[in-house]
Order: C-alpha cells, then sequence, then structure tokens
C-alpha cells in the first residue's frame, strides 16, 4: 500500500508551543491537525515534510461556542462535531450543511474545520503520486516547469477544495491567525489567494486558532444557502459549489448579500455583484438570472477535475439561481432534490 | 427484494423440490461467519518469518526501450536485500495459449506506463519502495499508439510482432447465411454507431501474492487469483522447474470480477524472489497498480446494421466492432470473439455478419470484466431495438417479445440453446414497473427504459487444448463423519464455496456443518479451471453431485447389505441413514461411514465434468458454446432534470432466469450486484487516459488511477431494486441451475439509454452517460437538430475475408465453408474447434494437450 515517508512528529500540548515548534523547525516542517489531507498527500509525496507538528494534543483547541452571540469554533473541532451541534445547525443552517457535504463520516470524524479552511488546492495533474507525476514531467505546482491545464499559463490553477470557506466567506467569517511572533485576526476571505500554488495569505509558521462567525449571520438576521455539485451522494470534492448570503430588513429588501463560488477558480470566488443588484430591492426572479449571468463569467471551470469543464461553467448558472432561489423561498424549478443536501 | 421466484414447471419443480432439502433454501453462507468477523485469510494476511517485501519497478514512458536499469542507489539503501530484471525470467507467459506475448519483467521493452521493468526486495514495505523509486532507468522512446485510430494507421513500430496485421493483434469475419438477401428482405434497416467506454473491476482487495521456496526447486504460492489452475501453469513456463515442485493456494478473494483471473507478473516475480532470495517474498499492489494490471472492460466501437420487417422481426444483423486492447493479449482474442458471439443468443437472428477487431495501444491490458465483450455489443442492439420499436410503432417490450429465439435451437452461429426463460423475464418486468400503463406516458423528464440479454453459464472449451476434466471434486470421509470434499475451486465473494458445499450436502443428507472444504490448492485439490465465464455453480455442481452420489452408493452398497434391504430403499436425510419405509431404524451418517469403511477399506470418491460438445465448426466456433444460457430482462426508470441534464435511476426491475436458485440469497446478491456493477458502468465509469500535447510531452497516462477520483457509485448512489427470478430447470444444470453473477448485468445500460430517450426525447448512444452529453442532445432537440449523442463515425478497418458458414436453416453442417486452413491436424481440429475425445484419444495416446 501507499505509506508514508519517514517523518518526526511533535505534538504540543499548547498553541505557544506549536507556532514556536513550527518557527524553530526547518524548512520543511508543516502543521497537521486531521490529517485527512496531509497525510495522504504526504503518501503520494507532492507534498514533503520533515518534520510535523500536531495540533491535535492542544487541549480546547477544539472547542465550539455557538450559545456567544459570534459564533467562536476552534480550529481543531471536528467536521462531525461541528455538524453535531444542535445550535450551530439552528443558526448557521447553510454553514452545517456545508460541513456535512464534506467527504465522508469517517472523514468528517477526523478532519477538522481548520484543516478545511486550510485544505491544498486540488488538481487530477498532481493529486497522484511521484511515479505518475514522474510520467508526466511534474508540473508548475511541484516540481515541474509547465501547467499541463493551461501549458502556456505562468500560473497554477489547481481548485480551492474546501466546502466550508464559500460559506463562510459569504457569512462574513473571521479567522485568527497566531505565530510564535504575532497574533492577527483577518476576515476569512482574505486569507485566500487566487493562485493554487501559494493559495494561502496566511504564513507556512501561522496557525489558525479560531473561526469567528458574526452573529449578525445568523438565521434570525440573514438567510443563506449552500449548493454544491459533485458526481456520488458522498465521498467527493466539489467540482462547484455555491454559497450565498442574503440579509433582508423586515419589508424584505435586501440591505445586504454576499455570494462566493467554489471549485471553480485557485480561491472563493467572490460574485461582488450580487450587492449591486440585490441591495435596496426585494429578491426577484430578473435579480436572480442577473447575478447568476455575471457568476457564470466569473467562474473559471478547469479541465483538472471531475465533469467536463465547459459543462461545470454552465452548471454555474443553474446552480447559482437554485441557491438564490432558496434563499427568496421560490420553489425549485426543475432541480431534483438529488441536487439538495441535507445535514443527517 | 425478491418479488417472487416462479416455476415454469411447476408440477415438475414442485415433484424436485419436495424432495431437496437444503437446496433452494436461503441457507446462510459457509465462508460468512468468517468473513463478517475478519477470520478470513486473504493474500495480504498470509505472513511468514523473514519475509522480503517486493516493489515493482514500472515504467513512466508509454513506449520505449529500455537502455539501461541502474540500481546503483536502490543497492545502496540498508536493508535492500535484492533485484530482478526480466532477462532473469525470459519466458513469456500468457492467459491464452496463442496470445503469450507477456514477460514478469519487461525485457526490452515498456509497452505503457505502468509497466513493470524490475523488481526490488528489502526487508520493509518502506525500503522497497524508497528503493524502487530511486532505480534508474534509461529509455530510448518508441512512437506511442493511444487509440484504435492510430494503431490502424500506424503499422510500425509494432506492439507486438506476431499481431495479425501490423498493430492490429487480432481480425475476425464471420457470415452465417446470407446477410445481403436478409437485409433486401428488410422494410428498414437502421444503421448506428455506438461507443463503450472501458472501466475497471474495482474489487476491493487490492491483488497480493506471497510465496516461499522449499529447496532450490519447490515454490508454493500463495495470491489472490480466480484461477490457481492458470496461475500454476504460468509459473511452471516461467520459473523452468517442473510443475510438480510447484504449489499455487488460492486465497479467498475480495472481489475479482474478472480481474483476477490472468496469471500476473507480480505472482511470477515473488515466486522467483523467494528461490533467488531463499526467503519468502511477498507483494500487494497499490490501488494505482490495479489500474495498471487492469485486465478490464475493452473500451468498444460498434457499428450495427440491423434489418427489420414492418412487424418487428429482423432479416439480418451487421455489426464491426473494434476494441483498444492496452498493450498486452491477455483474454483479448476471446474478448474480440465474444463481441460478436452471443447476438444471436436472444432473439431470432436468420442471418449474421460479424467483424471484429482488437488493436493494440500503449496502455494497461484490457482483458475479462463481468460480462466479458458481450455487454458493448448488448448495448448497442438493445438500444437499436429500442430505436427500431420506435419506428415502426411498436412497443419495446412487444417487439422483443415477437423476436423471442425458441428454446432448443441451435442459432445462426452455431450455438446450442437449452431453455429459455425470457419471455416470462420480460413479463415479469413488464408487470412489475407498470409498463403497459407508464411507458411513454410518464411526464416529462420521467422514463422508463427496457432490455434485456443471455450469457453463458461456463465457457464450453478450456482456455487451451485439452481433454481432461473442467472441474473435478475429490471427496473424502472417514468414520468421524466428517466429509472433507477437495476441488480447485476458487472463492471470490460470490459463494462458489457454498454451492461445492451445498451439493455434497444434499446428495449425502447431511449438515453443511458436517463438511470441510479444502479448496484452491494445486497440491491438494483436483483441477477446476477457474471462477471465470460464470461457470462454477454448473460445472463444479456438477462434479460434486457425481463425487457424492458416488460416496452416497457406497455407503448405501455396505448399508443395506448390512442391514439386509435393498440398497434402492435407503434414504439419506437429517444426517442419517434409514430404509425409506423404516425410519424408525435410522442409523447416524457417521455410523453409516463406519459400516461402509468397514466393509471397503479407507472412503474416496471423485467426479467430474466436462461440457457437451458444441454443433460449431468452424475457426471461432470455440468461443460463444457453454452448456446453458441464462437470460434477464430488466426495466430501469430515470428522471432527468432537463435543465443540467444530471438524472436519477430511481428504481430497477430485473429478472433473470436463473434455472434454478440453489440458494435465493446467494443469487439474489449476484443479480443486485450485477445490477449495481451495471449501473457503474452505465453512470460514471471510465478507465480513461490523458495524453499531454505532442509537442510538449510524450506522456500518456491513466487519468485517475486513484478510488477517490475513478468514479465508481456507493451503496448510498443505488436505487431502489426489485429482482425475479425465474426458474426453467435447464436439464444441462445441477438441479437445473444456470448462471446469476453476470447476464444480469447486461440489460443495465440499453435499460438506462433507452429509459433517458423515454423522459427527455434524447438518444445517448454511447456509455457511461454523462449529464453534459443529456444537456447537449437536449440543446439539439431545440435548434430542431438530431437530439442524438454519440460516435459520428467509425474507423475503417479492413477485417479480410469473412469465413463463411451456412446455417443451420441453411443445411449447413457447422463448418465454414471457405477456410484455407481447414486441412490442419492434430487434437486441436482444423476447425478451431475440439476434436471429439474418442477420435482424439485415438490419433494420440493421450489426451492431454498441451499449448505447444
Ligand atoms: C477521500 C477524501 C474526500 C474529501 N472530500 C472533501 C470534500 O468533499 N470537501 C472538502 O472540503 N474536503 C474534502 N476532503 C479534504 C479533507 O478531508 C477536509 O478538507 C478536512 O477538513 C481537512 O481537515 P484536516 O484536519 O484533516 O486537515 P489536515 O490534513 O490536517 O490539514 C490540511 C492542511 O491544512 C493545514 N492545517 C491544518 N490545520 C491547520 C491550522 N489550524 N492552522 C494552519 N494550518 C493548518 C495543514 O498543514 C495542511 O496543509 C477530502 C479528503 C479525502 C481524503
Ligand atoms: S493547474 Fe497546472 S500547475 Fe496547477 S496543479 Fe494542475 S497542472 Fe499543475
Amino acid at each position: 500500500m501507499l505509506r508514508l515517508p519517514p517523518i518526526k512528529l511533535v505534538a504540543p500540548t499548547t498553541v505557544q508551543a506549536a507556532a514556536k515548534a513550527i518557527a524553530t523547525s526547518d524548512d520543511n516542517a508543516r502543521l497537521v491537525a486531521g490529517g485527512t489531507d496531509l497525510w495522504p498527500n504526504m503518501k503520494r509525496r507532492h507534498q514533503k515534510a520533515d518534520t510535523v507538528v500536531s495540533l491535535m494534543s492542544i487541549p480546547d483547541l477544539d472547542s465550539i461556542d455557538s450559545a456567544n452571540a459570534n459564533m467562536r469554533i476552534g480550529a481543531t473541532a471536528t467536521l462531525a462535531n461541528i455538524i453535531r451541534d444542535d445550535k450551530l445547525r439552528a443558526r448557521f443552517p447553510a454553514f452545517a450543511v456545508a460541513v456535512a457535504s464534506i467527504s465522508s463520516p469517517p472523514l468528517r470524524n477526523m478532519g477538522t474545520i481548520g484543516g478545511n479552511l486550510c485544505v491544498d488546492t486540488r488538481c487530477t495533474y498532481y493529486n497522484q503520486t511521484e511515479e505518475w507525476r514522474r510520467s508526466i514531467d511534474y508540473c508548475l505546482k511541484e516540481d515541474g516547469k509547465i501547467c499541463w491545464v493551461a501549458t502556456k499559463s505562468p500560473k497554477c490553477w489547481a481548485h480551492t477544495a474546501s466546502d466550508s470557506a464559500p460559506i463562510l466567506c459569504a457569512l462574513d467569517a473571521k479567522v485568527r491567525l497566531v505565530s510564535a511572533s504575532a497574533r492577527r485576526e483577518l476576515p476569512l476571505a482574505d486569507m485566500y489567494v487566487d493562485d493554487g500554488i501559494d493559495y494561502l495569505a496566511k504564513q507556512p509558521d501561522e496557525i489558525l486558532t479560531e473561526v469567528l462567525v458574526p452573529g449578525s449571520s445568523d438565521s434570525d438576521h440573514c438567510r443563506s444557502a449552500f449548493w454544491k455539485l459533485r458526481r456520488r451522494g458522498s465521498i467527493d470534492f466539489s467540482t462547484l459549489s455555491v454559497a450565498a448570503a442574503v440579509w433582508t430588513d423586515d419589508n424584505d429588501v435586501v440591505t445586504r448579500a454576499s455570494m462566493y463560488l467554489g471549485a471553480v477558480g485557485s480561491a472563493p470566488m467572490p460574485v461582488a455583484e450580487i450587492d449591486t443588484v440585490l441591495v435596496g430591492n426585494k429578491m426577484s426572479e430578473d435579480g436572480i438570472a442577473e447575478i447568476a449571468h455575471v457568476a457564470h463569467k466569473i467562474a473559471r471551470p478547469m479541465d483538472n477535475t471531475d465533469f467536463a469543464a465547459s459543462w461545470r461553467g454552465k452548471m454555474t448558472v443553474q446552480y447559482v439561481t437554485a441557491v438564490l432561489r432558496e434563499i427568496a423561498g421560490l420553489p425549485q424549478l426543475r432541480m431534483r432534490p438529488r441536487h439538495r443536501l441535507k445535514v443527517v | 427484494m425478491v418479488k417472487a421466484i416462479s416455476k415454469l414447471n411447476d408440477e415438475l419443480a414442485d415433484a424436485t423440490e419436495s424432495q431437496l432439502k437444503i437446496i433452494g433454501k436461503p441457507f446462510r453462507r459457509v465462508d460468512g461467519r468468517a468473513k463478517v468477523t475478519g477470520q478470513t485469510q486473504f493474500a495480504d494476511d498470509v505472513q511468514f518469518p523473514r519475509t522480503a517485501y517486493v516493489k515493482l519497478v514500472r515504467s513512466t514512458v508509454p513506449h520505449a526501450r529500455i537502455k539501461n536499469i541502474d540500481f546503483s542507489a536502490a543497492l545502496a539503501m540498508e536493508g535492500v536485500l535484492g533485484t530482478l530484471i526480466g532477462e532473469e525470467l525470459p519466458d513469456k507467459f500468457g492467459i491464452l495459449p496463442v496470445s503469450e506475448d507477456e514477460h514478469a519483467l519487461a525485457v526490452d521493452t515498456v509497452r505503457f506506463v505502468g509497466d513493470a521493468l524490475a523488481a526490488v526486495a528489502a526487508v520493509s514495505e518502506d525500503i522497497a519502495h524508497a528503493a524502487a523509486l530511486a532505480v534508474e532507468v534509461e529509455y530510448e522512446p518508441l512512437l506511442t499508439i493511444s487509440s484504435v485510430e492510430e494503431a490502424l494507421c500506424t503499422p510500425e513500430p509494432q506492439i507486438h510482432e506476431y499481431a495479425d496485421d501490423g498493430n492490429i493483434h487480432k481480425k475476425v469475419s464471420l457470415k452465417f447465411g446470407d446477410v445481403e438477401a436478409g437485409m433486401e428482405q428488410a422494410d428498414i434497416i437502421l444503421e448506428d454507431n455506438f461507443f463503450y467506454e472501458g472501466s475497471n473491476h474495482l474489487a476491493l482487495e487490492q491483488h497480493s501474492a506471497i510465496a516461499f521456496a522449499e529447496d532450490d526447486d519447490r515454490v508454493t504460492l500463495y495470491s489472490s487469483t480466480q484461477c490457481p489452475h492458470y496461475v500454476h501453469r504460468a509459473l511452471t513456463k516461467t520459473l523452468d522447474i517442473p510443475a510438480s515442485r510447484i504449489r499455487v493456494i488460492a486465497c479467498s478473494n475480495g472481489g475479482a470480477f474478472g480481474g483476477k483471473s490472468d496469471p500476473f507478473n507480480h505472482e511470477i516475480v515473488v515466486a522467483k524472489l523467494a528461490l533467488k532470495l531463499g526467503r519468502p517474498a511477498k507483494i500487494t499492489l497499490t490501488r494505482e497498480e490495479v489500474f495498471y494490471c487492469h485486465r478490464g472492460r475493452h473500451p468498444v466501437q460498434m457499428h450495427l446494421k440491423t434489418g427489420f420487417r414492418k412487424d418487428g422481426t429482423m432479416t439480418a444483423q451487421h455489426l464491426r466492432t473494434t476494441l483498444d486492447g492496452g498493450a498486452y493479449g491477455s483474454y483479448g482474442v476471446a474478448s474480440t470473439y465474444y463481441t460478436g458471439a452471443l447476438q444471436t443468443t436472444t432473439y431470432k437472428l436468420p442471418n449474421y455478419w460479424f467483424e471484429g477487431a482488437r488493436a493494440f495501444t500503449n496502455k494497461p491490458p484490457c482483458g475479462p470484466k463481468r460480462g466479458h465483450g458481450t455487454p458493448q455489443p448488448r448495448f448497442g442492439f438493445e438500444v437499436q431495438l429500442d430505436k427500431a420499436a420506435h419506428r415502426l410503432g411498436i412497443d419495446p417490450a412487444e417487439l422483443r417479445l415477437r423476436n423471442l429465439l425458441e428454446p432448443n435451437t441451435i442459432t445462426a452461429n452455431w450455438l446450442q440453446i437449452g431453455t429459455i426463460g425470457l419471455k416470462e423475464c420480460i413479463e415479469a418486468v413488464v408487470r412489475g414497473s407498470g409498463w403497459k400503463e407508464r411507458y411513454g406516458k410518464l411526464p416529462e423528464g420521467r422514463g422508463l427504459g427496457l432490455a434485456c440479454s443471455a450469457y453463458m453459464t461456463g465457457a464450453g472449451l478450456p482456455i487451451y487444448w485439452n481433454h481432461m476434466p473442467q472441474s473435478g471434486v475429490q471427496i473424502k470421509l472417514d468414520r468421524s463423519g466428517n466429509v472433507a470434499v477437495f476441488c480447485g475451486e476458487t472463492e471470490i465473494g460470490q459463494g462458489s464455496d457454498s454451492i461445492l458445499a451445498v451439493v455434497v450436502a444434499e446428495v449425502l443428507g447431511i449438515d453443511l456443518k458436517d463438511i470441510r472444504l479444502c479448496v484452491g490448492d494445486t497440491d491438494l485439490t483436483p483441477v477446476d479451471l477457474g471462477s471465470y465465464s460464470s461457470r462454477v455453480t454448473l460445472m463444479v455442481g456438477h462434479a460434486a453431485k457425481q463425487a457424492a452420489e458416488r460416496a452416497r452408493d457406497k455407503i448405501a452398497e455396505a448399508v443395506a447389505e448390512h442391514m439386509e434391504v435393498p440398497k434402492d430403499s435407503l434414504v439419506f436425510a437429517n444426517r442419517t441413514v434409514f430404509p425409506a419405509d423404516e425410519p424408525e431404524n435410522a442409523i447416524e451418517f457417521s455410523e453409516a461411514v463406519v459400516i461402509a469403511e468397514s466393509r471397503f477399506g479407507t472412503l474416496g470418491t471423485t467426479g467430474s465434468y466436462i461440457p457437451p460438445r458444441a454443433p460449431g465448426r468452424y475457426r471461432g466456433a470455440g468461443v460463444g458454446p457453454s452448456p446453458t444460457y441464462s437470460y434477464s430482462a430488466s426495466v430501469l426508470e430515470v428522471e432527468v432534470d432537463p435543465e443540467t441534464g444530471l438524472y436519477e435511476v430511481i428504481k430497477v426491475w430485473m429478472a433473470h432466469d436463473i434455472g434454478r436458485a440453489l440458494n435465493p440469497v446467494l443469487a439474489l446478491g449476484q443479480i443486485e450486484g450485477s445490477i449495481y456493477m451495471g449501473l457503474g458502468e452505465a453512470v460514471m465509469e471510465e478507465q480513461a487516459f490523458r495524453r499531454l500535447p505532442k509537442r510538449l510531452s510524450g506522456a500518456l497516462v491513466h487519468k485517475m488511477p486513484s478510488m477517490l477520483e475513478y468514479k465508481s457509485p456507493g451503496f448510498h448512489d443505488m436505487p431502489e431494486m426489485t429482482c425475479y427470478m425465474i426458474e426453467t430447470d435447464d436439464e444441462q444444470g445441477p438441479y437445473g441451475a444456470k448462471e446469476a453473477g453476470q447476464g444480469p448485468l447486461l440489460p443495465i445500460m440499453p435499460a438506462l439509454a433507452n429509459a433517458i430517450f423515454d423522459a427527455v426525447g434524447v438518444r445517448v448512444d454511447q456509455v457511461p452517460i454523462h449529464p453534459d452529453f443529456i444537456l447537449k442532445g437536449l440543446q439539439a432537440k431545440k435548434n430542431g437538430r438530431d437530439p442524438r449523442v454519440g460516435p459520428t463515425s467509425f474507423p475503417d478497418v479492413d477485417y479480410g475475408e469473412p469465413l463463411i458458414v451456412h446455417t443451420p436453416a441453411q443445411g449447413g453442417d457447422g463448418r465454414a465453408a471457405n477456410d484455407p486452413k481447414a486441412s490442419k491436424k492434430g487434437l486441436r481440429s482444423a476447425s478451431g474447434t475440439m476434436k471429439k475425445r474418442e477420435d482424439a484419444l485415438k490419433e494420440h495416446s493421450s489426451a492431454t494437450l498441451t499449448t505447444d
């Protein structure tokens, strides 16, 4: 079977100690939480590390405070525990739906929210074994010179893979980052860079310690939805995801709106126009159609995951429409429940 | 859910049934408890001290000469025990005698990315892997051939020199009857191009093998294999030691589906390394390597032309196929014939012309997967029938009923057909699905599709020419009452162990727990050819029945003497033996054995089975014959979203003519498993490849050799199913049984395509059916163009002169009228089929025939 290369694993019990460990280790040190992304990548040798610093022995880093006005989730909270939290489910249903759509139950028992937000970008030329990548002489993202998805491209187009990122971005979430020398808080959306290689604005020695979701994003103030396009009913990564949040006043007039697309760019792609189109109006079929049209142009599906890329592009229109209809409380036209996700 | 087991011949069935004790009952499978409690030893569970772990060094280029292999960095690593290269195993092997084209490790040339060219052994798997990565190979690239089209226009360099023509491995052209005249009699002629993508078996267990040597010329191999006997032959060929000193033990397989029926290079390599290093050698493939072993479904292009009369009956069919074979022969010659051989087994087809060609390409070799070569043409045929039904205004179910073959006939291509339960199958699914009320009448987006099929119950001929039994069983009984049953069959999850045990238990009137099985061990068990071609229940069943009946006879003789009653009056039941009219005088079965052992000495019996000789005598007639054929019909309901093309299979109704269900639960598992696997191929599975832009790279790689990215449905993707078993009690089957493991897969793919047409009016003439295909069709429909998606052309292949074979209706004798090779002598008759055993024995002192 595929086996991990030998590594030095350290498991500090405080964030400070972990930050110190990562700062003082050699260049080739990495953080690990649940390991559901890092270990398979290291087995295939496209992510390498001599030292791995685990965050899983830090007590309380996995706590979830969903009763607080602003919800706080510790970085090592597992995906399974997130969807088990009743309060969280009630307040941020679309977030719960997104988390429940990630991989499969055993992987959600291990996978963490911090790991999910930092999860590596993906590409079918890259998520392959060392031997396979030798056969294509590697690619830009790791050890090679050419991007096989777009051979003239100077940049890597590997797609963002996190299913919690688009919805958390739409809900205005913030993250707290801690390094040995500093700590900062930044909007989650600002943590992402639209580049398949350097996809995070976070420094390698910065530890994501918590996610903060403002109370103004919960279901009392805002309606949100998340849809994910994938081949099978479980396991599969998104080949397109759409997350949106819409805030309205007492008269159903939109006061603020936010939308992000997943898996069709190297970062969650903001559909900024949603704000200009919707704000000041009630949600309408026309408005929804206009946003769907804009989103279609923003999405850049590439031939580096499942399904035909051009079809995934067309699906942006359908999925954006579906997400906004769900938020507006309009019936879905033809889409079967099959597309719909649920928290089991 | 089994809706019903319907009996065709109720009276007869009732009579037989009342006498049967275990057969026909849903008994628990004999290996069930061990499997669910983790006690079963799969090959990877077998451990020996001092084992050397082996890793194969695989080619990273698709086609090249090997210029140099540098092991220095690997050998410098601590813990590396040794290496192996192709020259150390110079003899070629291959499952079919006509295409022994594989070296255990490539000698001189590598033929696809993943082709093994060297092996390293180390004290741990980690070191072996690191060492394999450190081996440096220098290549001199050769032109890469990535498709049938490229193979056709690139005769040089040849991937194998023995090919029929350039890079076309095998060409077949067989013409039965007067196809031209048949086409002229037709009122309409339909002509279609179809494509069926290749797929992997995706057995959950990856291949694993471990070998140890005793002395320098005795070796034992444990392996996850469906065919220990063929592995034994391949080891004999390549290791250069006598067959009697090689022992192959087939472990329980964690699924196989045809993917473990070739002898494999890794099996030979560990056996050789065990001999070379003097310590056990073990290998377990990664999932990626399983995709390189492959032997999966051939990608097949088809051109199908069929003539129909207004009433829906068929006048003639001309089928052309191409198979993308990959880099080695494997079962490919048989696969090629199979893309044509079974077209005649369901409906009356008076005139039939089949042309097939298999190309060598620089990809992992294709071979047999559940349904071997027949799902592809069946897909084309059943979709075309649906089109014909629409053209002619006949209900698709009715059209099929009108064309049904008569039972006990010989087809145009000389296959002997026995019982046919297809009519009952069609009726069952038509009734179950509410076809008559609902077909064509469901709201836009909802649809029903129907398709049928037939499959063999065991290939009529062995893979290499010989006149020995295809299955053998030995029974040992002693005073303990324990009955040990020895048979070369292999359990691949389908339940063959249970069938072996239940037949013996049934005959001897004992409990399944009284039986100890010893299976799949070439040293200890009589030869059975293996778990392929749906042959085990029928052939092992017959052999076991014979051996058990002989044992019962022996015991009965002794007990009759002892009790002073007529032998025929004795009944074996409830672990006792008693005279029919004096059940109160019953003695324990073990006591009966004591009486027999005292009377005759040590007890043992054997049984064996050879299929009947098929009537075809032309070259190629060896592929297709079977003692009997199973039949299936399916209706599938689908819901399509016209906005996206995404669809969901809502429900499947499947009726299967199983002859007789020896264990309905096991049989149902096979039927449901077939539906599942069929849906995988219909909906998503693809053994797809990436060729990088030629100006930048020579790479040709498997697109996604992982279980995450090679999409195959999970159980949560399964629709609801209703299955019907139709019992026809075929006299060729043990207790009337036919196969159930492969046939029910076949109707699924065409039923889906037909259902999608009913739902949204789009014809998809290829599988898997991706949502974007449907959307494309819908777009075409909207724009007033032909709402059809699929291949628009068929390659220009020169299949050569057809062999002309007159059909039974034409008064033919089963021979070709124009075969120039028709005068060859030997056991293998000129026609390519086997001579009669008696004739063969007259000519040779022994009936054994080897391949060379
Ligand atoms: C078969 C399979 C299917 C999957 N399907 C999905 C899917 O559908 N959707 C999806 O979103 N993901 C999917 N994943 C990916 C993965 O399981 C999840 O994203 C998971 O949440 C990752 O969390 P983890 O804790 O296991 O991450 P890890 O593997 O531990 O870490 C992932 C990355 O984040 C970094 N990291 C982890 N924690 C921190 C931290 N606190 N601070 C800074 N950096 C950190 C690590 O260094 C690493 O680079 C799948 C994975 C597999 C193997
Ligand atoms: S997008 Fe291009 S550079 Fe990035 S991983 Fe894929 S092939 Fe490599």
